[in-house]
């Protein structure tokens, strides 16, 4: 499969036109659509594409790009157990900017939510749980952040 | 056996720099060293075992009975199974009961790389396991990092607990867990205490220590 279907790109159309000024753009790429919205719009894009029938997240993640102005790509992969396909959901955010929980919509991105958390420092609201999920408690810093030495901070613990 | 005499107080100073520095005490939980070195020789009772001379037997049931404990941390454990599996059996050395409790243990034998996360815990079951215990750093990650020179990964055990063989290899074979567990026995064999290397312990006591040299010394080629 290397083209979209009519039936995703008319997808894409509608959240465009639901999302007006908070939709960024689309991009199809060896047959998978990616679309893009602002975070203020994050949760309600997200619900929308789970409503068109998306109905399992299949990844939420994010990605370090160090030398762009809003520096985290935040991702959801979402999959529809009868279309047998999956979307991709993107927004972007800066350093310290909040973003609106999923698990009003998915409760099982609680943990996935936790994870970023844990390794980027991104933060968000509404979140029942919010705390570092596979690094200790007491931990400082953000290991997957690009600025983040692989090997720790010098002087840390075991070293 | 050659006496400190008192008044030569730097080169017991330097002694004690050197303990410092073999049990690595700047760690952020420090082996427990000394404690668990010489007691089992020194309480009253071993002493009258030592004069009847049945130390020796001790030792040899000991060294025939060591139980290990249950501590898998990664794909090193599958090996550590294999090694205590009918192919390569590890009961012909008496090492087959493996224990879920430390409490019941005498050998923790490492397998796998240690998170900082789990680095507490490792140092708790160990302090649970009666004295006297051995520890067995099994393959690269457990002894020195491995290939995880991260932020995650504890660089080698011993900044834990002290080790008393480290196994090369990842993960090491099973006849790599064995040879290193005769090694242990060797050690359990000749009277030297759990975390201290033959030759230091033999420099400190050599009348209490009885040695082979052949059995510190390299392998040949």
């Amino acid at each position: 499969m290397t083209t979209v279907s009519e039936e995703m790109r008319q997808l894409g159309y509608e959240l465009s036109a639901q999302f007006a000024d908070n939709f960024l753009g689309s991009r199809e790429d060896r047959g998978e659509l990616t679309l893009w919205v602002l975070p203020p719009v994050w949760r309600e894009a997200a619900r929308f594409l789970r409503d068109a029938g998306y109905n399992h997240l299949s990844d939420l993640t994010a990605v370090d790009y160090l030398d762009r102005d809003p520096r985290f790509d935040l991702m959801a992969i979402m999959a529809s157990h009868v279309k047998c396909d999956f979307v991709r959901l993107k927004t972007v955010l800066g350093l310290g900017e909040p973003v609106d929980s999923l698990v009003p919509v998915w409760t099982g991105s609680n943990w996935f939510e936790r994870e970023i958390y844990d390794l980027f420092g991104i933060e968000f609201q509404d979140h029942p749980d919010l705390k570092r999920i596979l690094l200790p408690a007491d931990y400082q810093g953000h290991p997957l952040r690009k600025d983040y030495p692989v090997t720790g901070p010098a002087g840390s613990r075991f070293r | 056996m050659e006496l400190v005499t008192p008044g030569d107080g730097g080169e017991q100073q330097q002694q004690q720099q050197q303990q410092q520095m073999l049990y690595s005490s700047d760690s952020f939980f420090p082996p427990q060293g000394r404690t668990s070195g010489f007691g089992f020789v020194t309480t009253t009772l071993s002493k009258v075992v030592d004069l009847l001379g049945a130390d020796k037997y001790i030792r040899l049931a000991r060294k025939h009975s060591v139980w290990p404990a249950l501590f898998g941390l990664a794909c090193c454990a599958i090996e550590m199974m294999a090694t205590s599996g009918s192919r390569f059996d590890i009961s012909r050395f008496g090492a087959e009961v493996f224990r879920a409790s430390p409490r019941q243990s005498d050998l923790m034998i490492v397998a796998g790389r240690v998170s900082i996360k789990m680095a507490p815990v490792l140092r708790q079951i160990y302090d649970q396991m009666p004295d006297p215990k051995w520890v067995i750093s099994m393959g690269a990650c457990a002894s020195c990092g491995g290939v995880f020179n991260n932020y995650a990964i504890v660089q080698g055990v011993d900044k834990i607990v002290p080790v008393d063989v480290y196994v090369a290899g990842c993960p090491p074979t099973p006849e790599a867990l064995i040879t290193a567990f005769n090694m242990l026995q060797e050690k359990i064999e000749h009277g030297i205490p759990p975390g201290v290397s033959p030759a230091v312990a033999h420099a400190e006591n050599p009348n209490l220590v009885r040695l082979d040299m052949a059995s510190i010394a390299p392998y040949p080629g």
